[in-house]
């Protein structure tokens, strides 16, 4: 589903990341994982097409993305959330939600000013369609309040929940699971493999390793821009460069 | 009473059309402002609008309709023009590149002949009736109000709230900001062009960078969460003048002052919109 | 006659490049775009008007004056209208507009207390000599603003990459979050650069007024269009870039004006802005690097 094919990163002077080369199958839930700084976020920013690789190839679904911009990406299929939290603060979550749905709708300018059935239809759908999403998550009993009135660990699965409604095949999602406590962090869990099962591919960078063993089933592990290490859960966490790099003995 | 009622129609009908004129502009910046852009440059489109249409019926003895429409679609070209390499960037450049373009419209006024130079244009045909500035604001209302429900609505509240975050999600962003402010412009032509028929006389200062200022202001004094906020804003900022004519030369710094301080004190201006908690 | 252009280039230049330093510098640092720092210009050459002609001050002292006078303006604008924004999130055109409300406020009372028409300093206030090289001439005057607008670049320079403060100054704007660890006292940074980049608009507003023996309400306008395309041509907060960009928009108007038509030369910024951005956004020396916290 997605390739990346030596991808190079150089920040003002500074390679952060190298040569990186890895596969991500259809159907998987493949984690990204390493220490602060290893270029992960940065990889994901490449292959969502908001930032540039110096060289490389991103090869998504057959297609080379590389110098695609961002919209175009989604459009493709490709949905993320991010690091620091970005949903739409001041719009209910329902709104939220049905921004996400944006590419999937179909009706024109026409259709919206002239009152046209084709509009009424979509917006009816779409909005069961985002109640569902946010149903998905608990959190369809506060469609209609301000997103910025969300705990911390509901406005990580409110982005969640808009980045899904974009109805992706390739979900990128960055840390989470960050800030959460041990109870909503077990529940994400179990949405994001409700999720997989539902047919989509997830790619998840965590630093909650509870969180990576349990739901992944390949691993890929970066240093200082590099790929590391390669393979399952199982493989991943005993492997000697891991545990120096990032894990710690008593990981394995 | 009927007297009373004619002779105040006969005394402030101007400011009545002022205001609803004034009322177009500020929907013209509000939408793109509604997308996290900001335009200095709705004056200059007034301007171009104001001339276009002035000249089609003066020149060309166009039908009111066909200036008015000519009045909104040459701005809007205009937007199109400057819109497509700036609006790729943060809504701070759009700002920029708007200041010098309402410069440099204000200087090809000044000195084309076809435009009557410093003196102006005088002598615009009285067209404009009440019931053109109602159909014209009725329509927009419409739009706006149609707007917020739609997926066009939301996708340029997403730019506004986030535009990285509604980028990765597929909206089209460049392209709906290049859009609102050409759509901006066109409005802010029309208005100029309706403008024109009941002054009966443009001249280059009008369009200048103190009254692009004016429109920001009724925009943001109005609050820009909701079209509400810019009619309020302008309706207020349009009257109040007239109530405060002592301010005289003061008026401007006055608009400054409203500007900081609803940006500072009240961000969200006076109509609020609010979600339930 | 090219060499002749290029010197006159020189002077006006060197003058939007200063104002363009300062520019630059708030952006740089404060991460605002102050549509103000034209009615600080101007304020900075009534200032030294001012004492010019009612204390028949040196044009030294004018500049001196003009300055002061600016980078209090400038201090006062941040104090009032961009720091209360700092306290909390705003919308990332706030500022930006706050300014706008503070240029106006500025130049409308200006207007109300000089009026609309042009001052011009005492009659014996600028020497008059001129001397020549080969084929050019050149002014003293030229010679002085020349002189007066690099070396106070040269120490604004000087002074960011060798003192401490200067040191300080760069790590704020990087990022601010990161200063504040490292205990820099960020809100005293902010406002040191808001007077001294001020300050050094209004020293750009004396030499202008200088210059062109023309001293108006209005001219701050003007300087602010050229401002803003020359730090987008030499890149938003990069400090060669301001300076570069100043002197190529100084060249491109005086070539204009010799070569094409004098009714050009208030177009050409906002044109080489447009082609910049068409062309380059980030301009000669920008980057896209976000600013972290």
């Amino acid at each position: 589903m997605l390739q990346l094919e030596n991808i190079v990163k150089d920040f003002g002077g500074l390679r952060v990341l190298d040569s990186l080369s890895l596969q991500v199958g259809e159907g998987l839930i493949f984690g990204l994982i390493g220490p602060n700084g290893a270029g992960k976020t940065t990889l994901f920013n490449i292959i969502s097409g908001l930032s540039r690789p110096t060289a490389g190839r991103v090869i998504f679904n057959g297609t080379d993305i590389t110098n695609f911009a961002p919209p175009k990406i989604a459009a493709r299929g490709m949905g993320r959330t991010f690091q620091n939290i970005r949903i739409f603060k001041e719009l209910s979550l329902l709104e939220n939600v049905l921004a996400g749905m944006h590419r999937l709708y179909t009706y024109s300018p026409a259709a919206m000013l002239l009152n046209l059935p084709i509009q009424r239809r979509e917006e009816k759908l779409m909005r069961e369609k985002a109640m569902e999403i946010l149903d998905l998550f608990h959190l369809a009993g506060k469609a209609k309040r301000q997103a910025e009135s969300l705990s911390y660990g509901e406005q990580r699965k409110l982005e969640l929940a808009r980045a899904l409604a974009t109805s992706p095949k390739l979900l990128l999602v960055d840390e989470p699971a960050a800030g959460m406590n041990p109870a909503e962090t077990k529940e994400l869990m179990g949405e994001i493999v409700q999720i997989n099962n539902r047919g989509y591919t997830i790619c998840l960078i965590e630093h909650d390793m509870k969180f990576v063993m349990g739901v992944c089933r390949q691993v890929a592990v970066l240093n200082f821009g590099e790929l590391i290490a390669l393979g399952t859960p199982e493989q991943v966490k005993c492997n000697p460069l891991v545990i120096e790099a990032y894990l710690g003995k008593d990981a394995c | 009473m009927i007297e009373f009622l004619m002779s105040f129609w006969q005394t402030y009908n101007t400011l009545f059309y002022t205001v609803l004129v004034h009322g177009m502009l500020a929907l013209s910046i509000y939408i793109t402002l509604a997308c996290g852009q900001l335009s200095l440059g709705n004056a200059a489109f007034m301007g171009i609008g104001a001339y276009t249409a002035a000249l089609f019926t003066m020149k060309l003895n166009a039908p009111f309709g066909i200036a008015l429409l000519a009045g909104g679609m040459l701005p809007a070209f205009v937007a199109l023009i400057i819109g497509a390499p700036t609006l790729r960037l943060s809504g701070v450049y759009l700002a920029m590149a708007t200041l010098g373009f309402g410069e440099v419209v204000r200087v090809a006024f000044l000195n084309m002949s076809i435009t009557g130079g410093s003196v102006g244009l005088n002598g615009v045909p009285p067209k404009t009736e009440l019931w053109h500035l109602f159909l014209v604001m009725g329509v927009l209302i419409y739009f706006f109000l149609k707007l917020k429900n739609s997926r066009f609505g939301r996708a340029l509240e997403a730019i506004r709230e986030d535009e990285v975050a509604a980028s990765v999600m597929g909206i089209k962003t460049t392209w709906f900001k290049v859009w609102a402010f050409a759509i901006g412009a066109f409005i802010a032509g029309v208005a100029g062009g309706l403008n024109a028929h009941f002054t009966f006389f443009l001249s280059p200062r009008e369009y200048g960078f103190d009254f692009a200022v004016d429109i920001l202001t009724f925009a943001i004094l109005g609050g820009t969460g909701t079209f509400w906020g810019p009619l309020v804003g302008s309706t207020i900022l349009t009257i109040l003048p007239e109530m405060l004519r002592f301010i005289g030369p003061y008026r401007l710094a006055l608009n400054g002052l409203i500007l900081v301080l609803v940006v500072i004190y009240l961000p969200n201006g006076i109509i609020t919109v609010k979600k339930k908690d | 006659m090219f060499l002749q252009q290029f010197a006159n280039a020189l002077a006006l230049g060197s003058v939007y490049a200063l104002f363009a330093l300062g520019f630059t510098l708030i952006f740089g640092v404060l991460e605002v775009i102050t549509l103000a720092h034209g009615a600080v210009f101007m304020i900075g050459a009534f200032a030294g008007l001012t004492v010019a002609t009612k204390f028949n001050a040196s044009p030294i002292t004018a500049i001196l004056v003009g300055m002061m006078a600016s980078g209090i303006l400038g201090w006062l604008i941040d104090l009032l209208a961009v720091r209360p924004l700092r306290k909390r999130k705003f919308h990332h055109l706030a500022p930006m507009i706050a300014t706008i409300g503070c240029a106006t406020i500025i130049i409308s009372i200006s207007q109300g207390i000089f009026g609309a028409e042009v001052y011009r300093f005492p009659f014996d206030f600028m020497p008059t000599t001129s001397y020549n090289f080969w084929a050019i001439q050149l002014t003293l005057l030229q010679i002085i603003i020349v002189g007066v607008a690099l070396s106070l670049m040269l120490i604004i320079i000087f002074l960011l990459n060798r003192t401490k403060w200067g040191k300080a100054v760069r790590s704020v704007a990087e990022s601010p979050r990161t200063a504040a660890l490292l205990g820099i006292p960020v809100e005293r940074v902010f406002q040191l650069t808001a007077f001294t980049a001020s300050a050094l608009g209004g020293a750009a507003g004396v030499l202008t007024g200088i210059n062109f023996n023309a001293i108006h309400a209005f001219m701050g306008g003007p300087i602010m269009h050229r401002g803003i395309a020359v730090i987008i041509l030499g890149g938003m907060g990069d400090i060669r870039g301001a300076v570069l960009g100043g002197l190529i928009l100084g060249l491109a108007e005086i070539m204009s004006v010799a070569y094409l038509s004098s009714d050009f030369r208030d177009a050409i910024s906002f044109g080489l802005l447009f082609i910049i951005l068409l062309v380059r956004p980030a301009g000669i020396f920008g980057s896209n690097i976000e600013r972290k916290g």
